[in-house]
């Protein structure tokens, strides 16, 4: 495992407040992430992943504590973040090219270089000859390249990756997944999966979070055997160490899910945070 | 009747297909000729009765006229160019209050979006000057600004810029949230996200506004003409009210559904170039 850490979530503490009141969704959230390091983040519905997924790439900040990342604070989202939502959201007014090159064009940086790139990186996941078609005329699995493909065309050094998988049929999630770890390897980058398939999770990472919910905090944190972390998450699916791993997966959250549907407990908590705030 | 297509040799199948498209073809060409007779034969009918009834008398002449006398009319009126400036000069109103209309009225929306707190203050008049016939107000105009032009412009502006501004602006507000993320995530400021996404987005809503106010611009420049002008349209219907002429004031309705028509096209040729490609997701 790297030994500095490249992204570091320092005593993180997120409260949204609306006319409704005031709620903890992260409390006292630590996590140091390596260079080059997978984390995964699962846990039960509203035990704040997406939460801290946006704090990382600056979409929120945090109400106490810090975000950094390569050791200078987050102020804001920078193109130097990747983040991939559950839906593609690509433009349906701009065709596949101008799609991927969205990100580009925000930050003044869409040379015939870097057009020639994003060509180069469409090639790579497998969609040339789509460049100049609309997005309503691909399939789910090749919009959802096309979102990964405008993902990395500002190069970014660390990949968020917010259930990209789940809207997806089995086959193409699976095919997309060994594509995503694949290129995320292969250029060194940093990467967070917040995702509620536990398989998913033991198939891609070196770690895996748990987190239990009201407020959102680390439950348990589970290293993938070296011999997973290796292989694409296709082949480890097939390793004799994926079910033991997966099967300790699957009882945590079950014990977590049990605590959490208890309406007694949560109150508790919730009153008990609610001071705190 | 699938399996037996499966059993047929790939060449039957195809030319089974081929007979098939022919046919659908062939019939949806049937249909839309069917359409267009009727079209024609309501409107040789509706040209037809009225030209009966007014020459035996069967309605007031005077009242209704009939088609071959407006016809006449406006074949005279072209022939010694006497129309032209009346049609250029209301042309000419509606053009420049439509085309201003839409693009005030999206700037106000432009400015909602961007300061919430204005949006806020905002609502409730923008509420009452919506419901509020702001036709009323040409009298003010007219003597604020002069008769003439300037006031007629004006006056249609009245009508068309506040519901622009209420469309636009609830269509800039509903903008697929997950579009915007996608820009702030590559960190877009505001008016990289106003121009990158929300414009785009909203493009179909303008341009369906712009048909709106072809409709309203038409109703604006009418009133204006009916209050101060000594030229256009709506000067010649009101003019023909005054002397009894209700063949004149026909003809100039016949000229404005004419033009309005047109302009309507216009928009529609517009918004095929602003949308080529697109769909909806």
């Amino acid at each position: 495992m790297p030994d500095h850490g490249k992204l570091r979530l320092h005593n993180v503490t997120h409260v949204y407040v609306n006319d409704g009141g005031a709620s903890l969704a992260v409390d006292s959230f630590n996590l140091t992430v390596g260079q080059g390091e997978f984390v995964s983040l699962v846990g039960p519905s509203g035990c704040g992943k997406t939460t801290v997924l946006h704090l990382i790439a600056g979409l929120l900040r945090p109400t106490r504590g810090e975000v950094t990342i390569g050791g200078a604070a987050v102020t804001g989202p920078t193109a130097s973040v990747g983040y991939m939502l559950q839906q593609d959201y690509l433009f349906p007014w701009r065709n596949i090219q101008d799609n991927a090159s969205i990100g580009l064009a925000i930050n003044g940086k869409l040379t015939p270089d870097a057009k020639s790139r994003v060509r180069g990186l469409l090639q790579e996941l497998e969609l040339s000859g789509t460049e100049l078609r609309y997005p309503h005329e691909l399939s789910g699995g090749m919009r959802q390249r096309v979102a990964l493909a405008r993902t990395l065309a500002t190069e970014p050094d660390v990949m968020l990756l917010d259930e990209p998988f789940s809207a997806l049929d089995m086959h193409i999630k699976l095919q997309l997944e060994d594509l995503v770890w694949d290129t995320i390897r292969r250029r060194g980058q940093t990467a967070v999966l917040v995702t509620h398939d536990l398989a998913e999770a033991a198939a891609m990472s070196d770690r895996i979070i748990v987190l239990g919910r009201n407020p959102g905090r680390i439950r348990l944190t589970l290293d993938v055997p070296e011999e997973l972390r290796r292989t694409s998450p296709m082949e480890a699916r097939r390793h004799p160490s994926f079910q033991p791993l997966f099967e300790q997966l699957w009882e945590e959250m079950d014990v977590e899910e049990a605590a959490s549907s208890s309406v007694d407990v949560r109150k508790e908590r919730n009153g008990h945070h609610d001071e705190k705030v | 009747m699938t399996r037996k297509s499966n059993a047929w040799s790939q060449e039957t199948n195809s030319e089974w297909l081929a007979a098939l498209f022919v046919k659908h073809k062939s019939r949806s060409r049937r249909r839309t000729v069917a359409v267009m007779l009727v079209r024609a034969v309501i409107l040789v009918l509706f040209i037809g009765l009225w030209e009966v009834a007014g020459r035996n008398k069967w309605i007031d002449p005077l009242l209704f006229s009939f088609p071959s006398r407006i016809g006449n009319l406006l074949l005279d009126m072209i022939r010694d160019g006497s129309i032209w400036p009346h049609v250029g000069m209301t042309v000419g109103e509606t053009v420049v209050g439509f085309v201003l209309g839409t693009l005030i009225g999206t700037l106000i929306a432009a400015l909602l979006w961007w300061f919430p707190f204005v949006s806020r203050v905002l609502d409730p008049y923008l509420v009452v000057l919506n419901s509020m016939p702001k036709v009323a107000l040409g009298p003010i105009f007219i003597v604020a600004l002069g008769p003439g032009f300037t006031s007629i412009v004006v006056t249609t502006l009245s009508v068309t810029v506040i519901i622009t501004t209420l469309n636009i602006y609830n269509q800039f507000r509903e903008v697929e949230e997950g579009l915007v993320k996608v820009v702030r995530l590559f960190g877009a400021s505001r008016l990289q996200t106003f121009w990158y996404v929300i414009i785009p987005a909203s493009f179909p809503v303008i341009i369906s506004t712009l048909k709106v106010n072809v409709g309203l611009s038409w109703v604006g420049v009418m009133v204006g003409e009916f209050l101060v002008a000594k030229l256009g349209l709506g000067y010649l219907i009101i003019y023909g009210f005054q002397v009894f002429n209700f063949t004149l004031v026909l003809a100039s309705l016949v000229i404005i559904a004419i033009v309005a028509t047109v302009m309507y096209q216009l928009v529609t040729l517009l918004e095929r170039r602003l949308t080529g490609g697109r769909r909806e997701r």
